[in-house]
């Protein structure tokens, strides 16, 4: 019993020094480099997958109108306001006629001083016509000379021209009236087709050159979506198929739509291949022209293959594949890319369907890493 | 024959514990100091391998992109994809900010490194090469993968400059050479984040033009626009990615782009130089300033530990000289004891270390490398340490043990 207090402090120290050596040789193992990779795996599965594409763009109008004169000139009065609904017909501004009201004025006087002419034309012509006759008959009787009748003759010719002069001109001030009036109705910038304005660039009173738009304005049924999908992943792109669209004012809601064409003129800059993409039904209130919008396409369902999450794929000396896991040891495969879409399923080919594969590791494998296979990689919150 | 050394020990065992744990405590910091300056380096290491490029074709005449800044046509890696031995060009662009975190709660910013990644897919240059959870980015525009350390998750909304950004995978030790984590987006955002102006300069930038005569003509309606149009372009990336085809070496293929794209080129040799011998090069140093002041103060601290245990059992030390004892064994006590407390010392240290490294806000690497001289290293200031401590004691007179 008298070695007892030595002993109690041996297990004492035991009791420190083997836990202390314990947690050393755990430590050593557990960290750095010679500790496993911890690594998340899944079930290569045969599933088909729905592709789509996703793009922005900025919402659009197929038709828009610039209304301005043909004519330099000054702009005498502007009907319509920006956002102002017009009909075709309507008229959206004048400009000013300048001298053209008193040219047709003037025109209407001529007209009626020619139809004067005309009168006194035709009343020449009637009593030469007359006279021409009596001496005919005058010349049976053998009351007068030829020669009399003869120059009766000429007059009623000289008459008959004199009318026909006449006439003539009246024809021709009409037509001058005419295109004096039509002149005056170019000066009115009338609607093309049922719209909406969406720019007016004018006050009353500011000149403008031949061409230059006073208003501006669209078919809000001709609103599309003018789509920009980044040339590597436009893969599959058609018109007709459908699209969603979602307007950055209104991200919470999705617009249907369809691909209304692609683009046969690809952006050689940003690498990006254009397409036009309409609205189901033209949403309401009217988005603005130039708003930001997202466009998913779906394209046509993938048949079942080996799929794999993207975060599986790797690539290793310059090939794509995935670290599959057989028996606790890491393979590298090498895959070829069918298909993706765009929740990371990826399908591939160079695996078998029921194989298991690496998903998320914490930090980069190779052939020789020691791994350990866990739910969820630690660190990451449920 | 009995062990005096352990004997001793077991005699006043708890004093000897603590002050075992004391001295690991110290041992530990300076470890974990040490692991600062090794994660400082991985920092940037993990830079350049994440980025997966053999060659980094920058500015001419700029050390870009991580260490200056510079800035390339977003074209330009066409003409290198054609040249020698390129297995594969990638436009990069790599821009430090503020992000912030807008849909939980409180909104708050993160200092990180925001990548655009040009959108190959996945194990592309520049894309992260694993994840911890999540997907990589498969839409061109407005998604996000993050590394963890930014306390990002999943569904995270991201305001970066103008557009939201949802989070749809995490990735881990994806760094810059500062060790901001980094936050993964399409190139496309990220060059608009990058070289895109806030829209109170763009709107001043139109009215600054709109009223210059010269690109605002009456006689030529569209050329205002046609000039605003042609300001506001940000086709610009910071730099290119290049892969090397097998049976290449890296010098091979950097130096035709050099001579013929004009175009400055680097290694991952010079690469690593200009992170680790220019970028973090001071701060390091500083680091390993304060590592060998903390190993000396250790020193210092262990050989008063053990020159104060000897003097505290002077007494017993005369005793065992007037018995007789050799001085080699009272050496040898001593001696012992030392080691014996630097064991403990450097087991507690490197547990507290290897703990603590996690809670670090940067990434601390421990090598079993540092951790092996470590230990040899406290050995021997141990041992060196108890020489003082045995020149005392063997000093000392045997009358003592008798005496006052």
């Amino acid at each position: 019993m008298k070695r007892l207090p030595v002993q109690r402090r041996t297990l004492a120290l035991i009791a420190v020094i083997v836990p202390l050596l314990a947690l050393l040789v755990y430590v050593a193992l557990r960290s750095g480099p010679l500790a496993p990779v911890a690594v998340t795996v899944a079930q290569v599965e045969s599933q088909s997958i729905n592709p789509a594409l996703f793009g922005i763009g900025t919402v659009g109008a197929r038709y828009t109108y610039m209304i301005g004169p043909t004519a330099a000139g000054r702009v005498k009065r502007v009907d319509v306001h920006v956002g102002d609904r017009v009909s075709a017909g309507q008229l959206l501004a004048e400009m000013d006629p300048v001298d053209l009201d008193d040219r047709i004025r003037a025109q209407k006087a001529a007209i009626k001083q020619t139809q004067a002419a005309v009168g006194e034309a035709t009343a020449k012509q009637s009593f030469a016509q007359i006279q021409a006759r009596r001496y005919e008959r005058l010349l049976a009787k053998h009351s007068t000379s030829e020669e009399a009748v003869a120059a009766k003759h000429e007059e009623l010719q000289v008459a008959n021209a004199a009318l026909a002069a006449a006439r003539g001109d009246l024809t021709r001030t009409h037509a001058d009236l005419q295109a004096l009036l039509a002149q005056r109705a170019n000066l009115r910038l009338v609607a093309p087709v049922d719209g909406i304005v969406t720019q007016r660039d004018a006050a009353p009173g500011s000149t403008f050159v031949a061409g230059q738009a006073v208003v501006e304005m669209i078919d809000p049924q001709s609103l599309w979506v003018d789509a920009r999908f980044d040339q590597i992943q436009a893969v599959g792109l058609a018109a007709g198929q459908p699209a969603s669209i979602v307007l950055r004012s209104r991200s919470g809601k999705t617009f249907k739509g369809e691909v209304l064409r692609v683009d046969p003129l690809a952006d050689a800059v940003t690498e990006e291949t254009l397409a036009k993409i309409r609205f189901k039904h033209i949403p309401q209130p009217l988005p603005p022209i130039g708003e930001l919008a997202d466009v998913t396409v779906a394209l046509p369902a993938l048949p079942p293959r080996p799929t794999v999450p993207n975060a599986s794929l790797q690539r290793i000396d310059g090939k794509l594949g995935v670290w599959r896991v057989a028996a606790g040891k890491l393979e590298f495969v090498p895959v070829k890319v069918l298909g993706s879409d765009l929740d990371g399923q990826v399908q591939v080919e160079g695996l078998k369907a029921g194989e298991r594969v690496v998903v998320y590791s914490q930090r980069t494998l190779g052939a020789h890493s020691n791994i350990s296979i866990v739910d969820r990689i630690p660190g990451v919150s449920p | 024959m009995i062990s005096l050394a352990g004997r001793d020990i077991l005699h006043t065992w708890g004093k000897f514990v603590f002050t075992g744990i004391g001295l690991g405590l110290l041992i530990g910091v300076t470890l974990v100091m040490a692991g600062v300056y090794r994660g400082m380096v991985d920092d940037a290491m993990v830079l350049l391998d994440n980025s997966g490029a053999d060659l980094w074709v920058v500015q001419k005449d700029t050390q870009g992109p991580y260490a200056e800044s510079s800035s390339l046509y977003d074209d330009t890696w066409r003409g290198i994809a054609a040249m020698p031995g390129v297995a594969s060009a990638t436009d990069i662009t790599y821009l430090t900010m503020q992000v912030r975190a807008t849909n939980h709660g409180e909104p708050r910013d993160v200092r990180a490194m925001v990548v655009g990644i040009a959108p190959d897919g996945p194990g592309s240059a520049g894309w992260p090469p694993y994840l911890v959870a999540g997907r990589q980015i498969t839409r061109s525009h407005y998604e996000a993968v993050a590394d963890i350390a930014s306390g990002f998750k999943l569904g995270d909304t991201l305001q970066i400059r103008r557009n939201r950004y949802t989070v749809v995978g995490l990735t881990r030790r994806m760094v810059s050479s500062n060790g901001d984590p980094m936050v993964f987006i399409p190139l496309k955002d990220a060059q608009q984040a990058q070289f895109l102006k806030d829209n109170e300069a763009i709107l001043q930038q139109r009215r600054r033009t709109a009223e210059n005569p010269a690109f605002n003509r009456p006689g030529v309606p569209g050329l205002l626009d046609a000039v605003i149009a042609s300001q506001s372009t940000n086709n610009y990336v910071n730099a290119v990615l290049v892969r090397i085809k097998p049976g290449y070496t890296a010098d091979e293929v950097a130096a035709p782009i050099r001579r013929w794209k004009r175009l400055t080129v680097f290694t991952r040799a010079q690469m690593q130089n200009i992170l680790v011998n220019k970028l973090i090069a001071t701060a390091s140093r500083q680091i390993g300033m304060f590592m060998v002041i903390l190993a000396i103060v250790s020193a210092a601290i262990v050989a008063f530990i053990i020159y104060t245990l000897t003097m505290d059992k002077i007494r017993e030390i005369a005793v065992l000289k007037l018995i007789g004892t050799r001085n080699r064994t009272i050496a040898a006590m001593i001696m012992q004891q030392a080691l014996a407390l630097g064991l403990i010392g450097f087991a507690v240290g490197k547990i507290t270390a290897t703990f603590a490294a996690p809670l670090f806000p940067k990434f601390v690497l421990l090598m079993p490398g540092d951790s092996i001289a470590g230990f040899f290293a406290v050995m021997v200031i141990c041992a060196l340490a108890s020489v003082v401590a045995i020149r005392m004691a063997l000093k000392v007179d045997p009358a003592e043990a008798i005496g006052g």
